[in-house]
């Protein structure tokens, strides 16, 4: 996994809560910084993917490893 | 990016049908709508300080019930006294054991990403209501104001 500037755990979260604090640490970082999130909500996969094209920062990585899901978003 | 605008009105006063609002509202909001919520009827025991909704089994025969009870369990014994406190506290104990959020928890990320919540004049008005029981910041308005908003809106749900 790439580099990242910020980690969120929202494992045991269901929607929309880890959209909503994934928003949320975004705004606390500048643009270009990349947040890694961690989820175990299986409707987590497409929602960072609109959450991503919707907000128009940019979704780097999303992937499942060791029961959890991953995703790297980079602030636009 | 040009703003997108939501616009909802709430009508239910459950908690089962708490969530939708506030769920599609906070969503909007991270997603960089502009969203209003119009609360009318009973959705306005939503904007309540003190927060007392319950579910009912009663007349809805698609509510799962645990033991599979919703199959088999005589309809008319569900609306025994405390048959609704016992669902409701059930339901918010499998919400909580499966990270679903509070009403309240949603609410307050609604109001803190700036949602507007209005309450219908007319029903408070209705139902004796009194404005000290509801949240502060809560807008009071009529069908008028909720069209001005819903007009220009990309999205416009009745819940």
């Amino acid at each position: 996994m790439a580099d990242f500037d910020q980690e969120l755990d929202a494992s045991g979260l269901n929607c929309p809560l880890p959209i909503l604090r994934a928003k949320k640490t975004l705004s606390s970082m500048s643009g270009g910084q990349v947040l890694h999130i961690i989820a175990t909500d299986p409707g987590s996969v497409k929602d960072f993917d609109a959450f991503a094209k919707q907000t128009g920062n940019t979704l780097m990585e999303s992937k499942e490893e060791g029961g959890k899901f991953h995703f790297l978003i980079k602030k636009a | 990016m040009d703003e997108k605008k939501l616009a909802i009105i709430a009508t239910k006063g459950s908690l089962d049908w708490a969530y939708p609002p506030f769920i599609l509202a906070s969503t909007a909001a991270a997603l960089g709508y502009e969203t209003q919520v119009f609360f009318t009827f009973y959705g306005l025991q939503l904007l309540k300080k003190k927060l007392t909704l319950e579910v009912t089994p009663l007349g809805n025969p698609g509510m799962p019930m645990p033991m599979g009870m919703d199959k088999w369990f005589p309809v008319i014994l569900t609306a025994l006294p405390g048959m609704q406190a016992m669902m409701t506290m059930m339901m918010k104990q499998k919400m909580k054991a499966k990270g679903v959020a509070s009403i309240e928890e949603l609410r307050d990320l609604c109001i803190e990403a700036e949602v507007k919540l209005i309450a219908c004049q007319m029903t408070v008005d209705l139902f004796d209501m009194d404005q000290k029981d509801f949240i502060d910041g809560v807008e009071y308005a009529g069908a008028s104001s909720f069209f001005e908003f819903a007009g220009q809106s990309d999205i416009c749900l009745y819940i």
